[in-house]
């Protein structure tokens, strides 16, 4: 296997209604994304594309297709990965194996959604679909519910009274407003208090609206490459060194674990394996806190704090910048946005950048991070991992 | 390989408020809702059994927001239970307001009826659901 590099990068403006169509926004994020590389459009051997709702958000089909051929890639094989709100994740993963193979030495994987053109109850509806539809669905199952099962049942499992709970998941929503609040690619770049989040319509109890990401519309978008053309082309390359993937049953099969999901800690510790590091190694994460309660269970699992308490290294600073570990420095889902198909995309660019040592401008630099990791969920049931590093 | 029991035949009989399961001859686990192998072993000497119905609430959300087509069913509460036979299921509480439902319900002892869900465009038909009532 051959070492990948992650070159240029693109990413839009998150935000709710997006002017542009989905093939619009793929092709400018892919093109900042390959020109940034120092590379053209006919250095491109094939496209890795994310994106789960377009065929109902715009009608369109095999979305893929119809970019590479607008961006410019003519002819290329362009291929699309869905697994909910992990498919840019999943889509990176792929290209990954693909360039360390030594099958392709310049792939492009980019991820897009319009979440927003489908309004509230539609998207509801659609997201709702990466559950179980036969089994689940009919009781009304939704994505808010299903973080508001897992809210309630984390209070039982950890004996811990709800409103300590609700005070906890308060400060993840905080803390990544406040991140959000510095990133000018953020949907929600405003500071809110806990108070504000308390106070916010509940969605499904214990999970209030300030709890939970927004719907979002945006692109990202990066080269990998071969690390023989990587040292050739570009000054800066981070590589990915570890990658993992799991999938699961629908949530009431997952009983004898929840409310800690397998699929995740499974798909850590193939990418903490590969990359021969342990949990105590990473400097930076980008984790899926799609919900606030989401944070916790999820930083948990991928050995940052112990099983119960990451709320309070919330409330204690300990993801912030300067403390155990820095998570979500872009603003997280909650405030920087979920554009589902673009979502594993834009954390992996908040990664390298971090990596990088791009974030110094915006006073968000976790000084002389050198490795990050990546965490994203699809549905009740997709994890993916990428450990990256300089 | 044919599959025990489809999801036809589960919903026919939830539709009769009764609940049918698999037991795995290999190593014991029930399992519900059904699939083509023990979810415990992956073992496929499966034979359908009919369960109880009964167990305890694991877990609760009342939910205030729906998926288009639903917002006649607000506000209702979505649950996940512990069926004495060991598997959890998801269903609905409905003998109780809403407005006073609260933690306390987590560990209380149900028994389940069952209720259509018509389906919507996208559903590729209806859908029988399990409903739970407190047994005591
Ligand atoms: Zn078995």
């Amino acid at each position: 296997m051959r070492k990948v590099a992650v070159l240029g990068m693109g990413h839009s403006q998150f935000c709710f209604n997006a002017p542009k169509t989905q093939v619009e926004l793929l092709s400018e994020v892919s093109l900042d994304a390959i020109t940034s590389s120092n590379l053209t459009v006919k250095d491109v051997q094939a496209a890795f594309i994310g994106n789960a709702l377009g065929t109902i958000a715009e009608g369109q089909a095999t979305v893929q297709q119809f970019a590479v051929n607008d961006m410019g890639c003519h002819n290329i094989p362009a291929l699309r990965f869905e697994g909910a709100c992990a498919s840019g994740t999943i889509a990176v993963r792929d290209a990954y194996m693909w360039v360390a193979s030594g099958f392709y030495d310049v792939v492009l994987v980019a991820g897009v959604e319009k979440a927003t053109a489908l309004g509230t109850p539609l998207a509801t509806r659609c997201f709702s679909m990466a559950g179980d539809a036969k089994y689940e669905f009919p009781a009304g199952y939704t994505f808010p519910s299903a973080f508001a099962l897992l809210a309630h049942l984390y209070a039982s499992h950890y004996n811990m009274p709800l409103a300590k709970l609700k005070e906890q998941m308060a400060a993840v929503s905080v803390q990544s407003h406040h991140y959000a609040s510095k990133n000018p690619l953020a949907q929600l770049p405003f500071e809110i208090t806990a108070e504000d989040v308390l106070k916010s319509f509940m969605v499904s109890t214990p999970i209030q609206l300030h709890d939970c990401c927004p719907f979002t519309d945006g692109a990202a978008a990066v080269i990998l490459a071969s690390e023989e053309v990587a040292k050739k082309i570009y000054e800066k390359p981070c590589y990915i060194t570890g990658v993992g993937l799991a999938t699961s049953g629908q949530l009431s099969t997952q009983y004898k674990y929840l409310p800690r999901l397998r699929a995740r800690e499974i798909s850590v510790d193939q990418a903490y394996k590969m990359a021969g590091i342990t949990p105590q190694d990473v400097d930076v994460c980008e984790l899926h806190d799609c919900f606030s309660i989401a944070s916790l269970i999820a930083a948990e699992s991928l050995g940052f704090f112990d099983f119960g308490t990451a709320g309070e290294a919330w409330q204690k600073g300990e993801t912030k910048i300067g403390g155990k570990i820095p998570i979500n420095i872009s603003g997280g889902l909650k405030a920087k946005g979920h554009p589902i198909g673009a979502t594993g995309i834009s954390q992996l660019y908040h990664i390298c950048k971090q990596l990088r040592g791009e974030m110094v401008d915006l006073g968000v630099q976790v000084e002389g991070a050198k490795t990050g990791l990546v965490d994203t969920l699809g549905g009740d049931g997709c994890l993916c991992h990428l450990v990256v590093q300089r | 390989m044919e599959y025990k029991l489809p999801f036809k035949e589960y919903n026919k009989a939830l539709r009769k408020s009764r609940l049918l399961g698999l037991k795995c001859n290999t190593c014991g686990t029930i399992t519900c809702p059904p699939k083509m192998s023990c979810q415990e072993c992956s073992g496929l000497d499966l034979e359908i059994t009919e369960l109880s119905g009964q167990g305890s609430i694991v877990t609760f959300t009342t939910s205030f927001g729906a998926p288009q087509g639903r917002e006649n069913e607000l506000p209702y509460t979505v649950l996940l239970v512990k069926l004495d036979e060991g598997p959890w299921i998801m269903g609905n509480l409905i003998d109780m307001e809403t407005n006073k439902i609260n933690f306390d319900i987590i560990g209380r002892r149900v028994k389940m009826s069952s209720r259509v869900y018509p389906g919507d465009i996208y559903s590729g038909g209806s859908a029988s659901r399990p409903v739970f009532s407190f047994i005591d």
